[in-house]
């Protein structure tokens, strides 16, 4: 939701096709693809109103509790300080998208398009989701509109995450168990998928993350756009200058794009885009679709994906439900193909780690996704200057995960 | 004549849908020949197939559990292409496996192996480049589908670049679940006609001998596949006699019709 771009520019994608590069596009059954070329117009038109991005604003500020502080963090910046070579250990800034209403960046998404969802006379709503976060911030949503609401969650995610089921059901949501597949987000996916197919007439699906067909992976990301956004004016505000590198988790990539896209033009902004290494990517076992998967077509859109030679999508491991999936939005594989940013992958231990040190140094429980983010730290405040700023992304607060963080470190609660 | 103007130019054809490598595919695919099938869609499993009901999402799993690769399918199509020389096979399933080597790579196979169509879901005219160049310069045919919302607008647009026949998928839905209502059907076919110089194939929630006869008085094909998949579910390795029985049942109404 940001004014246009200059032509030329890494901010002016996707094509009027959808496509960013050879990635995106519309890869869905003929039943969806009138709605999803209406969704295309109505959005275009939604973008153009200034009633639209008014309502959208209010809502940020009033109901998400918005602008989201940028905060210094200093005894995590004087702690990689201390382990840093001599001249290095950049100051760090964290985003903090976990004070939002629900606990994480997925409630701007949801907001947008709920918003959307009302302007196109839609009048149910539906949503995947893995661990319970953007199945929460879309119940959230639909209670505030008063929109009946169906959630899909694969059967081992709800059992997985008892807490966020229960959260889904007080805020009025019906919260379906997938059991098909691996009973997990993918799977989660198809099905909402399958319903909405079938339910076109009168039915929206809010996306969780920047993938999905056209105009999904535009839209998420322009409603994500407001976290770097405020974090531009908010640096300027507090240096007088942009930082020198921002760091997001990379699950579909919302939070990520939210917090990259607005930086995209600026070439002195370097920006690391962190993917969950499950348990190493020469384990096999991880969530890691850009460092150990191929290009390939799925849920809508061509991407980088974790697939077998006959192009068999293959279950992702990570210690983190919202990086536990086997592919990425569109527009972070063609930066990473593009080279505009780059991608580490983090392991569980990595993120295990990182999360225990936030708690004790800073007094933030992260999410374990923001954790990923945070576990790069030791890698790359060796490689920047001390004088140079850097932003993590934390992308939402861990309440959420304290369940699997205490069975990892062998803690009975 | 291509073998599809062949089997359309009888009268109403029965189409038949099972999942390759679930079951004992090539005797399978025997049995629904020997009961009178006039096209053959064979399914390529895949991991996550999106547009499928439950009966051929566990048709599926089962095929990929037993280890089921795509050379496997080319190997099952080009020997039923040696046993049946002139029965139209068609590929049926999704865009990941289908270009997963290059859209050439997959043409060419096809090709080689005596594929007469294929029907990507998960690639609308939209994306056609993704596919359908791929398939036309090796003379394999690009079956597309209609929907209920594939308005008068979009309708040229799916028909441009396809050939064989077109698929009219009678319910916004996925496979397996409930059938349209006739008079829906009827009006459907009717506007498709108009636009269309190929056949019509009405598939999607088409279960009985007696639905499949309606739908042939105004449709130039039927397409019957989750049936197929319970029989093949239900009887194991017994199932090509059942399939073979059902399928007669089947032709003989779709036969009949018109
Ligand atoms: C707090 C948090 N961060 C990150 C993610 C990953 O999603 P995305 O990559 O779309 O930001 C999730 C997903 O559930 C999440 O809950």
């Amino acid at each position: 939701m940001t004014a246009q771009p200059p032509v030329n520019s890494l901010r002016s994608y996707p094509d009027a096709t959808g496509h960013f590069g050879q990635f995106g596009g519309r890869y869905v059954a003929e039943t969806l693809m009138p709605l999803i070329l209406d969704l295309e117009k109505e959005y275009r038109a939604a973008k153009q109103d200034p009633a639209f991005q008014a309502q959208f604003d209010d809502l940020l500020k009033t109901f998400v509790g918005r602008p989201s502080p940028l905060y210094p963090a200093p005894r995590i910046t004087e702690h990689f300080r201390g382990l840093a070579p001599e001249g290095k250990g950049p100051k760090i800034y964290f985003k903090r998208e976990d004070l939002n209403h629900t606990g994480a960046h997925k409630i701007n998404n949801c907001v947008g398009q709920i918003l959307l969802a009302i302007r196109m006379g839609k009048t149910r709503i539906i949503a995947e989701t893995g661990a319970g976060q953007h199945g929460v911030a879309t119940a959230t949503v639909a209670a505030r509109f008063g929109l009946p609401c169906t959630i899909f969650m694969g059967a081992k995610d709800v059992e997985r995450q008892a807490p966020n089921v229960f959260r889904m059901k007080l805020l009025g949501a019906e919260v379906r168990p997938v059991t098909s597949g691996a009973e997990t987000l993918k799977d989660a996916m198809n099905e909402a998928l399958r319903h909405w197919v079938a339910n076109v007439h009168d039915t929206f699906y809010i996306i969780g993350t920047a993938a999905g067909p056209h105009p999904y992976p535009e839209l998420v990301r322009d409603f994500q756009s407001v976290i770097g956004n405020e974090t531009r004016e908010q640096m300027l505000e507090a240096e007088g200058r942009l930082p020198d590198m921002l760091v997001a988790a990379v699950g579909g990539g919302s939070n990520a794009i939210g917090m990259f896209h607005p930086f995209l033009d600026d070439p002195d902004v370097v920006m690391v885009g962190i993917e969950a290494g499950g348990h190493g990517i020469e384990s096999g076992q991880h969530a890691a679709s850009l460092t150990g998967g191929r290009p390939g077509i799925l849920h809508g859109n061509k991407t980088y994906l974790l697939q077998d030679d006959d192009g068999q999508i293959t279950e992702a491991h990570s210690i983190s439900a919202g990086l536990d999936y086997p592919g990425l939005g569109p527009e972070h594989s063609w930066l990473h193909e593009t080279g505009r940013v780059r991608y580490v992958p983090i392991t569980d231990n990595q993120a295990l780690e990182a999360f225990q040190l936030c708690c004790a140094l800073e007094g933030i429980i992260p999410a374990l996704e923001s954790a990923h983010a945070l576990a790069a730290l030791p890698q790359l405040t060796a490689e920047l200057d001390k004088e140079r700023i850097l932003v993590v992304n934390v992308s939402g607060r861990g309440d959420k995960d304290i369940f699997t963080v205490a069975e990892a470190l062998g803690v009975k609660l | 004549m291509t073998r599809f103007e062949t089997a359309f130019a009888k009268g109403p054809a029965l189409v038949c849908f099972i999942t390759g490598g679930d079951g004992d595919t090539a005797a399978n695919l025997d049995a629904l020949v020997a009961g009178g099938a006039d096209v053959i869609e064979l399914g390529m499993p895949f991991t996550d197939p999106m547009a499928d009901g439950p009966a051929i999402q566990e048709a599926n799993l089962r095929s990929l559990a037993k280890g089921t690769t795509t050379a496997d399918i080319f190997r099952l199509a080009s020997d039923f292409r040696s046993r049946h020389p002139n029965v139209p096979l068609v590929l049926m399933g999704y865009a990941n496996p289908m270009t997963v080597r290059g859209p050439e790579w997959f043409a060419r196979e096809c090709a080689k192996a005596g594929v007469d169509g294929v029907i990507c879901v998960d690639i609308p005219s939209e994306e056609d480049a993704s596919l359908g160049p791929a398939l036309r310069a090796q003379g394999v045919s690009l079956i597309r589908l209609a929907t209920p919302t594939t308005d008068a607008n979009r309708l040229p647009k799916v028909l441009e670049g396809s050939s064989g026949f077109l698929y009219y998928v009678s319910v916004a839905g996925i496979t397996g679940m409930q059938q349209a209502a006739q008079g829906a059907i009827e009006e459907a076919v009717a506007r498709l006609k108009a636009s269309a110089d190929i056949p019509i194939a009405v598939g999607f929630g088409v279960r009985t001998p007696d639905q499949a006869a309606a739908i042939a008085r105004v449709a130039d094909g039927v397409v019957v596949g989750s049936a197929f998949v319970d029989i093949i579910k239900q009887h194991g390795d017994a199932a090509p006699a059942a399939l073979q029985d059902y399928t007669a049942a089947l032709a003989q109404a779709v036969h009949a019709a018109r």
